[in-house]
C-alpha cells in the first residue's frame, strides 16, 4: 500500500548541463533517456494501480449484481466511514502493529545481546534463531495453527495437559494476541539480524571504558549498547511497521479475521469487502484509506529515522 | 598515594606466552612509562593492571594488596584509551561525570566535581558538547577529564598521544607533565614512541616480547643500555654497530681493532681476551666529523634538518649514521673522515649484552623530579 517515494531524478529534466567539480557532467537529456525507462515503468507500476483504486472507489461496482452501476459520489466512503467494522479493523491493524513491534524490537535487543556473547555453538544457533524469517508466511501459520496451538493436537495444549491447566483454544479464545504472537515470531529474527550486526560495531574500547568507570552488564547495556542501537532500532522499526501494515496471509490461513470482526486488521477488511461481499467500489475506498493512513505514518516514521539518522 | 608491585607475571593466550614473568615496583607519584616495538605485550601489561585481562600466574598488588581477583572498577584506577573512546551519545559533561553517576553521586556533587576537573584541562566551554564536535586534542583532554574525576589512585595511558598531530603531541606531552605535577598522582603510561618516553618518564620500563629488557631512568637507559636491544631501541637515529676484533683488555678497558686504528673503550673487559669478536656501538650524534679521524665513509644520504645534520655513511659493507651540527656543507658523495670519544662508545658481547662502563655517567641517576628547581625545596 505504500507508494514508491516520488523519484527525484524528475526534478532533474529540462535542467541544463551542470558539471562536478570532478569534471563530469550530471543533468541533461542523455540522463534522461537513460533513467526514464526504469522511471516509466516505475511510474506506471504504480500510478495505474492507484488511479484504478481512486476510479473504483468512486463507483458503484459490485462483482454479482452488475446492475448496480455508475458514479457513486461519496457515498462509498461515507458508508464505510459510518460502518463501525472499519474501526474495528482499524484498531486491530493498529495494536497488531503495535505489539508485534514491540515484542520484536524488545525481543530481538535482548536476543542480539545474547548471540552476541561467545557460548560454544553459537554459529549454528545464530542460523537456527534466523530461521523463522525465511519460512513463508502461509507456512509459519499453518505451523502454528495446526501443530502448536491446536487445542486438541498441538503442543501446548499438551504442555498444558501435563501440567494440569486447561486447556486454551487459542484462535478462538483470543485471536487476535494469536496472530500477534505468530506475526512476532516470524519478525522478531529480523530485528535480531540487523541489530545483531549494529552490536557487532560498538567499539569494544567504549565497553572497557565503561567497565572501567564501574559499569556492571546491565549499565553497559542501558547506557552504552542501546544509544548505539538507536538508529538500527529506528530502521527496524520502519521497515517492519511497512509490512506489518499489511499483514493478510496469517490472518487468512488462521482465524480468517474471527470470530467477528476480532482479528480483522485493514488489509483483511477490504479483502472481504472485495471478495467476499463482492463489493468492489466500497474495498476500493477502504483500499484508499489504507493508502492515507500507511502515507501518515510513513511520513512521521521517515522523518524520525531521517532525524536519527544524521550524524 | 599508591604503588604497584607485580610479582612474575604470566599471560598465556591459549598456548602462547604474550608476558612471560615480568617483576617491576611502582614507587609512589612515580611516572612509569612501558615502551617496546609493537607486539611486545606493553599494552597486555597495562590491561592486566587495569583487570580488563586476567592474569595467568603471578600477582598483582596495589598499595600491598593482592588485586588479582578485584574487577577493573574496583581497583581504584582509571584508564585513558587509545581511541579515547568516549561515549558517543553523551555530553563531554555527562562523559566525565558517567563513573560518578553509576556510583550513584548527587547531582551537584557530580557536577562540581566534573567542572573542577575540566578547570584543569581548560575544558569549561565545551562540557555541553558532544564528542563528534570535539577536535582530536579536545577528546584528548575529555578523556583524561573522565579519569581525572575518578579520582583514581593511579592512571593509565594506552598509547594516548598516537592518535594526534605531530605539533599537538608535543603539546599534550608537555601538558601531560604538568598534569603529573598537579595531580601528585601515580602513572603508568604506553607508548612505542621513545621521544614521549625520554621525555617524561621518572622510569621507562623497555619491553622486548614479553620480556623486560630494562628498568631505569631515561639518562640510565641512554647512558648504560643494559644490552644490545635497548642500546638500538633508544636514540634516535639508532645507535651505529660495528663488529670488532679484541686486542687486549685489562681493567682500564678493552682494546678493539678499528678500520683505521685501534681504540680503547672504558669498559670492564672481564673475560674478554684478545681475539674475541665484539660488537661496538655508538649513537650517531658521538660521531665526530675531524679531518683527522679514524674512520671514512661515503655520503650517500644528507637529512638537513636546520639545527642538526643527518649523515647516512657507508664503508666498505658497514653503514654509519652520524648526526652533525646543521651548518655542515658536505655534499652527497662527499669522503668525510670522522671520529668519536670512546667514552660514549658501547660494547656488546656476542650474546647482545653491553660490557659495564667504568665510570657511571653523572646524569645516568638523575630523576625526572630534580629536573625542576622546586621539587628539592619541598622535600619530597
Amino acid at each position: 500500500m505504500i507508494r514508491p517515494p516520488f523519484p527525484t531524478c524528475f526534478l532533474q529534466w529540462g535542467i541544463p548541463m551542470r558539471e562536478r567539480t570532478s569534471g563530469r557532467t550530471v543533468g541533461g537529456f542523455r540522463n534522461v533517456f537513460l533513467q526514464g525507462p526504469a522511471v516509466t515503468l516505475l511510474l506506471l507500476w504504480m500510478l495505474v494501480p492507484l488511479g484504478m483504486t481512486l476510479w473504483f472507489s468512486f463507483q458503484r461496482y459490485n462483482l454479482i449484481n452488475p446492475m448496480i452501476s455508475g458514479f457513486a459520489g461519496w457515498d462509498n466512503y461515507t458508508y464505510l466511514l459510518t460502518d463501525p467494522a472499519l474501526w474495528t479493523a482499524m484498531g486491530n491493524t493498529l495494536l497488531l502493529v503495535g505489539w508485534v513491534l514491540a515484542i520484536s524490537v524488545i525481543g530481538g535487543t535482548l536476543l542480539a545481546v545474547l548471540f552476541q556473547q561467545e557460548f560454544f555453538g553459537r554459529g549454528i544457533a545464530r542460523l537456527l534463531v534466523i530461521a523463522p524469517f525465511f519460512v513463508m508466511p502461509t507456512v509459519g501459520a499453518l505451523v502454528w495453527k495446526n501443530m502448536l496451538m491446536h487445542p486438541v493436537n498441538g503442543v501446548f495444549a499438551w504442555l498444558s495437559g501435563l501440567l494440569g491447566l486447561p486447556v486454551i483454544d487459542w484462535f478462538s479464545s483470543m485471536p487476535l494476541a494469536s496472530i500477534i504472537i505468530i506475526v512476532a515470531w516470524q519478525w522478531m529474527p529480523f530485528a535480531l539480524l540487523i541489530l545483531l550486526t549494529a552490536i557487532q560495531s560498538l567499539d569494544d574500547d567504549q565497553v572497557e571504558a565503561a567497565r572501567m568507570d564501574g559499569a556492571g552488564p546491565l549499565a553497559i547495556f542501558w547506557f552504552i549498547t542501546l544509544p548505539h542501537l538507536k538508529r538500527a532500532i529506528s530502521v527496524v522499526i520502519m521497515i517492519e511497521m511497512i509490512f506489518l501494515l499489511t499483514i493478510f496471509a496469517e490472518i487468512f490461513v488462521t482465524t480468517s479475521g474471527g470470530p467477528g470482526l476480532a482479528s480483522t486488521n485493514l488489509a483483511y477488511f477490504i479483502y472481504i469487502r472485495a471478495l467476499l461481499d463482492f463489493d468492489v467500489g466500497g474495498a476500493s475506498a477502504g483500499g484508499v484509506i489504507a493508502i492515507i493512513l500507511a502515507n501518515i505514518v510513513a511520513i512521521f516514521l521517515i522523518r524520525t529515522v531521517a532525524k536519527n539518522l544524521e550524524t | 598515594m599508591a604503588t604497584l608491585q607485580l610479582n612474575n607475571i604470566v599471560k598465556d593466550f591459549g598456548g602462547t606466552q604474550v608476558i612471560k614473568g615480568v617483576d617491576l615496583e611502582v614507587k609512589d607519584r612515580e611516572f612509569v612509562v612501558f615502551v617496546g616495538p609493537s607486539g611486545c605485550g606493553k599494552s597486555t601489561l597495562m590491561r592486566m593492571i587495569a583487570g580488563l585481562e586476567s592474569t595467568t600466574s603471578g600477582e598483582i598488588a596495589i598499595d600491598g594488596q593482592r588485586v588479582n581477583e578485584v574487577g577493573p572498577a574496583d581497583r581504584g584506577l582509571a584508564m585513558v584509551f587509545q581511541s579515547y573512546a568516549l561515549y558517543p551519545h553523551m555530553t563531554v559533561e555527562d562523559n566525565m561525570g558517567f563513573s560518578l553517576r553509576l556510583a550513584k553521586v548527587p547531582k551537584a556533587e557530580r557536577r562540581e566535581k566534573v567542572l573542577a576537573a575540566a578547570r584543569i584541562l581548560q575544558l569549561e566551554p565545551l562540557l555541553d558538547r558532544k564528542p563528534r564536535a570535539l577536535s582530536g586534542g579536545q577528546r584528548q583532554r575529555v578523556a583524561i577529564g573522565r579519569a581525572i574525576v575518578r579520582n583514581p589512585s593511579i592512571f593509565l595511558f594506552d598509547e594516548p598521544l598516537s592518535n594526534l598531530d605531530a605539533a599537538l603531541r608535543v603539546q599534550m606531552r608537555i601538558e601531560l607533565a604538568r598534569l603529573h605535577e598537579e595531580l601528585d598522582a601515580t602513572m603508568i603510561y604506553v607508548t612505542h614512541d621513545q621521544i614521549e618516553a625520554m621525555t617524561m618518564a621518572d622510569k621507562i620500563v623497555v619491553l622486548q616480547d614479553g620480556v623486560v629488557e630494562q628498568i631505569g631512568s631515561p639518562m640510565e637507559l641512554y647512558h648504560h643500555p643494559r644490552n644490545r636491544f635497548v642500546a638500538g631501541f633508544i636514540g634516535s637515529p639508532k645507535m651505529n654497530f660495528l663488529e670488532v676484533e679484541v686486542r687486549g683488555a685489562d681493567a682500564e678497558g678493552v682494546d678493539v681493532a678499528l678500520p683505521g686504528g685501534d681504540c680503547r673503550v672504558p669498559v670492564a673487559g672481564d673475560g674478554v681476551s684478545a681475539g674475541d669478536t665484539l660488537t661496538l656501538g655508538i649513537r650517531p650524534e658521538h660521531l665526530v666529523l675531524d679531518e683527522a679521524g679514524p674512520l671514512t665513509g661515503r655520503i650517500q644520504v644528507i637529512e638537513r634538518l636546520g639545527g642538526v645534520t643527518s649523515l647516512y655513511l657507508e664503508h666498505g659493507d658497514s653503514e654509519w649514521i652520524l648526526v652533525a651540527d646543521g651548518n655542515v656543507a658536505h655534499r652527497v658523495h662527499d669522503e668525510v673522515r670522522f671520529t668519536f670519544d670512546p667514552a660514549c662508545a658501547h660494547l656488546f658481547t656476542a650474546d647482545g649484552l653491553a660490557l659495564a662502563h667504568l665510570t657511571r655517567h653523572p646524569l645516568a641517576d638523575i630523576d625526572r623530579k630534580e629536573n625542576r628547581a622546586s621539587s628539592a625545596s619541598d622535600g619530597r
